[in-house]
């Protein structure tokens, strides 16, 4: 058992205190400590992008960050893209083009797609396939993911 | 879409959104680790640094020590043994040998997962270091190194043979007469296959709770494709009746076969009846790559004849699939697939499940197929190459049809290979040009059963109109969205009304695994039995309101209860929701049930179509195109259909390009991460085009054949095919990786 500290994030939108250890990664402390289980552990070493989160907007995966390391700052996970009742453009997008088959995977890919819109609103083909490189999913193919990306950017641009 | 006089649907064909999808797009969906319990305990596991070793000694008394640990358990915690030889539970937790490097030995629940990780490290196991066999051709060796001394090889007739062996099983199919149908042959070709080992790499890692009450009762919840297989095993192996037993059913983030076994929850048992309480194992990504059952690796040998005029006279092959430690490759469905798409009139067919010092091999998407149709469709592109004929061409010569049958005894009904292959040949695709340097096209076919087995499924009339659902198969990709949309066609109602719900295994009747392409076709009889039990039961009520003849009131496809005329003349109907709102004042609820165990499931056959690019320097296939073609029967939600298709190809695409397992010389994975395992991503792979064929299973109410396993087949003969007419190379033996490739085309003195 190891030492314990008290790390102050916003998480979702809401100042957070948690209680965690110094081997902790934020993946462990979102998940174990904090209960936000919307963000999923593929592999535990950033192979897999399952545990994609935004740190200060920025699209980190959560086991690779020290939970220590997020002291102040705001953490966005799949559960802070809705807002009340509304689902994200993306959102919407995977549900409507299927592009989720078992789901477990879905939470990494909404939140790099939205940090990839956040940046670049309309991607070409190519440019989605790169950014999202770094998440895997087994079950379909990435076609509609793609093409629900791609969706999700024309929805927020007619919208915006 | 194809279409062969399709039947007109409202709801079957339709594309609504899926009635899981909102919370798994919100990060709410309960996936197995995420389970959470008042007082539970995270728990590690050790295993085996050795290929092959006896176990001489368990010395757990410093991790029971150690601050922190709540329980320490060896397979020493397993009731008595029934006879000698393994038993399933050794996979579970060692018994007197480790059989491959991973094979879980002992394992700690402690309150938290730093201190359990630490603890399994103070564990003391004392090995014999035996030597190790990885190949399967050396485990069939005279003086290979024996894994299980009890082990006789099954025979075809049945007969056991006479000495220690690594040969656990032979299975032997023929028709006709070969050595004629070779004799009349103008061309001979015979071909040596290799394939790797290769894993089903579901994102979700294994895991298992389980809480064991003071009483005996057990809860399990865990990601696993059976609810019922679980419920069995754990009861089986913890020697208790079924009824201590109850799994909980929680989504399931992956498994394409790989999480029909059980590892971890009778593990998870033991931990939980030592601490008092609830107790998770989650495995790593190592743990999974190095303990978890993948694909068995293969050698093969192929022989086929044809005559001029293309005829395909005789067909032979030889087949050894490595089973892992225990008993069970695939390699029985791989002999009954490897010819399946072809009427010839001769055939041989020899298989060989061997024990190696690997993984135990579980089932990978068509199980067995991927790896004998591979060799097969390599090398019916070579003879129509020989005879100077188009591939596709070749193929729809000497296609099964209805009638025909298998050298296994089968005989198809009516099946679609003859229609996918007249797809693949007009679509814009292989109409296309393909042109430029390094750049082939390839097309293969596939074949994969589908099963049918029981299911159980029950339904309530709520008084609003709408209907929860409740199943006991696991949805692993919408299986609950079609279940919904057949019952809600059967009906006549939306399928927006249907909450479809998976319960526990005390809460439904026994429900088969989720595996086998069953779960759309046998979901889909249970809906649609379910559904007439409810129309029969309401046009009951019906009669009873109207206080007629319970022959005159008749249940419409469109969903209203037509009566007789009403004294005054007008006719009487309700609709589906009027009727159900008059339920509760006239006589109650309904209750609509249904249990099906179903045979008349039907074959599925695919032609797939890819264009490569091989990089001369580096040796990398890029695909530039790919068209999937399959006959589905019926598509129930053609948007999860096709994502099948796509699944399915990706899959077939990572095991032809880049997926094996690498070995030291000690039998240690060196590439145990998804980094060094090499999946596909978004950036490897063109669009997936599909192309749905249906023609109709008669065996079925909507004429559904199943869909998920038949593409992962045709992916690596075709992109074979295409890298040969890239560069004029003959890969035999998967994956065809850079390295091999290069190894192939790069100068002797480079
Ligand atoms: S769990 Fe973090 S990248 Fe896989
Ligand atoms: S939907 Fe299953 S891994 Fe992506």
């Amino acid at each position: 058992m190891s030492d314990k500290i008290i790390v102050s994030a916003t998480i979702n939108g809401d100042p957070t205190d948690i209680l965690v250890s110094s081997r902790d990664s934020l993946l462990e402390a979102l998940r174990e400590r904090a209960g936000v289980l919307g963000v999923k552990e593929g592999c535990n070493d950033g192979n897999c992008g399952a545990c994609s989160v935004l740190l200060d907007g920025r699209l980190v995966n959560s086991c690779l960050v020290m939970a220590a390391e997020v002291e102040g700052s705001d953490v966005t996970t799949v559960e802070g893209l809705a807002e009340a009742d509304h689902l994200h453009p993306l959102q919407q997008a995977f549900l409507e083009d299927a592009a989720l088959q078992c789901g477990i995977c879905t939470p990494g890919f909404l939140v790099a797609a939205k940090a990839l819109l956040d940046e670049n609103p309309s991607p070409s083909e190519h440019e989605i396939r790169y950014w999202l490189a770094g998440n895997l999913c087994r079950c379909t193919g990435y076609d509609k993911i793609v093409r629900a990306v791609q969706h999700a950017a024309e929805t927020l641009q007619t919208t915006s | 879409m194809v279409t062969t006089e399709k039947p007109k649907y409202k709801v079957v064909g339709t594309r609504p959104i899926r009635p899981d999808g909102v919370e798994k797009v919100n990060g709410r969906a309960e996936y197995g680790a995420d389970v959470s319990l008042p007082g539970l305990l995270p728990g590690a596991v050790l295993r085996s640094p050795h290929a092959h070793a006896r176990i001489l000694s368990i010395d757990t008394s410093k991790a029971e020590a150690m601050a922190g640990v709540r329980a320490v358990v060896t397979s020493a915690d397993f009731p008595p043994r029934e006879g000698d030889g393994p038993q399933a539970r050794d996979n579970v937790l060692a018994h007197d040998k480790v059989l491959y490097v991973g094979h879980a030995v002992a394992a700690v629940a402690a309150v938290d997962l730093h201190t359990a990780e630490d603890a399994v490290e103070l564990i003391e196991v004392q090995y014999e270091v035996l030597p190790h066999v990885m190949d399967v051709r050396d485990a069939m060796l005279d003086g290979a190194p024996i894994l299980d001394a009890t082990l006789r090889t099954g025979e075809p007739d049945g007969s056991k043979g006479d000495s220690a062996t690594n040969v656990a099983q032979h299975i032997h199919y023929e028709k006709g007469d070969l050595a004629a149908g070779f004799a009349e042959a103008d061309i001979v070709i015979e071909r040596e296959y290799e394939t790797t080992m290769a894993h089903q790499g579901y994102i979700e890692p294994q895991n298992g709770t389980a809480l064991w009450g003071p009483d005996d009762q057990i809860r399990i919840w865990t990601s696993t494709q059976g609810l019922f297989a679980v419920r069995d095993t754990v009861a089986g192996m913890l020697g208790l009746p079924v009824k201590s037993v109850k799994v909980e059913p929680v989504e399931i983030g992956g498994g394409f076969g790989g999480k029909i076994p059980t590892y971890l929850p009778p593990v998870a048992a033991l931990l939980s009846r030592k601490s008092g309480k609830p107790v998770k194992l989650t495995m790593s990504r190592k743990e999974v790559l190095e303990a978890t059952g993948p694909t068995s690796g293969t050698y093969m040998r192929v022989k086929m004849g044809a005559k001029k005029d293309g005829t395909l006279t005789a067909m032979e092959a030889w087949l050894a699939f490595e089973a892992g430690g225990y008993p069970g490759s695939p390699v029985g469905a791989a002999t009954m697939c490897v010819f399946a798409p072809y009427a010839c009139a001769n055939q041989v067919i020899d298989g060989y499940d061997v024990l190696v010092n690997k993984p135990q091999t579980a089932a990978y998407r068509a199980p067995g197929a991927p790896a004998s149709e591979y060799a097969a469709e390599c090398l019916i592109d070579e003879i129509a190459e020989a005879l100077d004929r188009d591939p596709l061409e070749l193929r729809l010569q000497n296609s099964v049809k209805e009638g025909d049958s298998r050298a296994d005894g089968f005989t198809y009904g009516p099946v679609g290979h003859v229609e996918c292959l007249q797809e693949a040949q007009e679509s814009p695709h292989y109409q296309s040009e393909l042109s430029g340097e390094n750049r082939g096209r390839g097309v293969a076919s596939g074949f994969w059963f589908n099963i049918g087995f029981e299911t159980s499924m029950a339904a309530q009339i709520q008084s609003d109109g709408t209907v929860p659902l409740v199943m006991g198969a696991v949805d692993i990709g919408g299986s609950r969205a079609s279940a919904a949309m057949q019952f809600a066609e059967t009906l006549g109602i939306a399928s927006e009304d249907i909450k479809p719900h998976i319960v526990d295994t005390d809460s439904v009747g026994f429900t088969f695994l989720t595996g086998g392409s069953r779960t759309a076709f046998a979901n889909g009889w249970a809906a649609y039995e379910c559904a007439m039990d409810m129309r029969r039961q309401m046009e009951e009520r019906a009669a009873t309101i109207w206080d007629c003849d319970r022959e005159s009131v008749r249940y419409d496809d469109d969903g209203v209860i037509r009566g007789p005329a009403a004294a005054a003349g007008a006719p009487q109907e309700f609709t589906f929701k009027e009727l159900a709102a008059e339920l509760p004042n006239t006589g109650g609820g309904i209750v609509g049930r249904a249990d099906v165990s179903k045979t008349t499931h039907g074959p599925a056959f695919a032609t797939h179509i890819v264009d490569v690019e091989v990089d001369a320097e580096t040796g990398k296939v890029e695909v530039l195109r790919y068209t999937a073609i399959q006959d589905v029967g019926t598509a129930i939600h053609p948007s999860y259909v096709e994502g099948q298709m796509q699944g399915g190809a990706a899959q077939g695409i990572g095991m032809a390009l880049n997926e094996e397992y690498i070995w030291d010389d000690k039998g240690r994975m060196v590439n145990s991460s998804l980094l060094d395992y090499r999946m596909p991503t978004a950036l490897d792979l063109p669009m997936l085009d599909t192309i749905i064929v249906e023609v109709p299973n008669p065996g079925h109410p909507y004429g559904v054949r199943g869909v998920g396993e038949v593409p992962i087949i045709p992916p690596a003969p075709a992109l074979h095919a295409a890298i040969y007419n890239a560069i004029g190379e003959r890969m035999r033996t998967l994956p065809m990786s850079p390295r091999r490739i290069l190894e192939r085309t790069l100068p002797d003195d480079e």
